[in-house]
């Protein structure tokens, strides 16, 4: 009796423990699970944090790049607008090349012979080519009758073109008072027929102030509109080059033929029979 | 090297050409009074590009176009004429005998290269 009585006390006592242990793996199990819990709390929070750490680092990096893309678009459009300057201004020197060319080419021309005629085809070569002129004449001076003599003409007959009397007329007023006269309404007159008393332009020939002749333009070629920039240059070299070139070009066809005619003289004299 | 045959009675008008055609490099010019004359270069050099004024003494520009378009040896030179004449007839005429391209005075350096060149193989 005292036996059963001491199994049974043992058992309540076993049981007592296996209920403490089972209650105590239940308190252990819940403590796991609310640990594991926080654990995932604490890694949510870290990749939390680690998201934020990472988003700000990107946000910065963007922030730099923005940055970088908005000088860089700066600079674009600095280097476009420098580019369209490098193209304008490689135009404009393309346009002065262009026009020292032709003042180049008219000088060296004008002073490349001491011939009268040929310095006279020139002349007209220049302003047939270079200009664009179609009817045109050079008057030179005659300081004996103090008038202007048709020297040389093109797209219009020596014949019909009357001298001029210096200050009288368009021409004549040219030479008189050495300045250059230009159309005010040139379109009107691109298309009418030349008429030799009323030029499109008329250009002095001098030597500082001293007039010897002017160009007359009448009519310019269908495919010449305007005067551009250069033609005004040219104009104003032929004024100058031209008049040298044509003054000391005739002084040195008079002179030869003075010291032809001298030689001749001398000749003559040296050939005379001894008594 | 290309070279260019430049045919024009006026030495105002050569010189100014040559001043355009040297800027294109290894260009060589050669230069022809004529037509006459330039059919004697054409004989003796091998000519890449003509250009050739209209209006010139003994043979003029068209006359030369028409010539060099009938001899199988020079027939494919491109030939661009540089001429004082504007109207759109002139320049009609010129191409149907057989210019490639018509330039009217006073000519424009750059606008000259550029013409000159694109015949360039």
């Amino acid at each position: 009796m005292e036996k059963e009585f001491n199994l049974s006390k043992k058992a309540d006592e076993f049981l007592q423990m296996f209920k403490k242990g089972e209650e105590f793996t239940k308190n252990l199990l819940k403590e796991n699970e609310r640990l594991r819990f926080r654990i995932a709390q604490l890694e949510e929070e870290l990749e939390k944090a680690g998201n934020e750490d990472r988003k700000m680092l990107y946000e910065e990096k963007i922030r730099v790049l923005e940055k970088e893309i908005g000088s860089l678009l700066e600079r674009y459009k600095q280097v476009e607008e420098e580019n369209k300057d490098f193209a304008s201004k490689y135009l404009e020197v393309e346009s002065e090349n262009n026009n020292l060319a032709n003042l180049y080419v008219a000088s060296y021309q004008l002073h490349s012979t001491l011939d009268f005629n040929e310095v006279l085809r020139i002349v007209l070569e220049i302003v047939i080519n270079l200009i664009g002129a179609e009817k045109f004449a050079i008057y030179l001076m005659d300081e004996k009758s103090n008038e202007l003599l048709p020297a040389a003409a093109e797209g219009i007959s020596l014949s019909e073109i009357p001298k001029t009397k210096i200050g009288e007329g368009v021409i004549g007023k040219v030479a008189k008072e050495a300045e250059s006269y230009f159309i005010e309404d040139f379109g009107e007159r691109g298309s009418s027929p030349a008429d030799p008393a009323h030029p499109i332009v008329c250009i002095p020939l001098k030597i500082k102030e001293h007039v010897i002749g002017v160009i007359s333009i009448y009519s310019l070629f269908i495919q010449k509109a305007s005067f551009s920039n250069i033609d005004y240059e040219l104009f104003n070299l032929l004024a100058g080059h031209a008049a040298t070139a044509i003054f000391s070009s005739r002084l040195y066809t008079q002179s030869e033929r003075k010291l032809t005619t001298i030689q001749s003289f001398l000749d003559l004299l040296k050939e005379k029979p001894k008594k | 090297m290309p070279n260019i045959l430049v045919v024009e009675d006026s030495p105002t008008m050569r010189q100014l050409i040559g001043f355009a055609i040297k800027r294109i490099p290894e260009s060589r010019i050669i230069e022809a009074t004529d037509g006459v004359d330039a059919l004697k270069k054409l004989a003796s050099e091998k000519i890449d590009v003509i250009l050739a004024d209209i209006n010139m003494p003994v043979m003029d520009g068209l006359k030369l176009v028409s010539l060099v378009r009938e001899n199988p040896s020079y027939k494919n030179i491109p030939i661009i004429m540089i001429t004082t004449e504007g109207a759109e007839e002139d320049r009609k005429k010129a191409l149907a005998i057989g210019a490639n391209a018509y330039l009217t005075k006073p000519i424009q350096t750059q606008e000259l290269m550029k013409l000159v060149t694109s015949f360039f193989p």
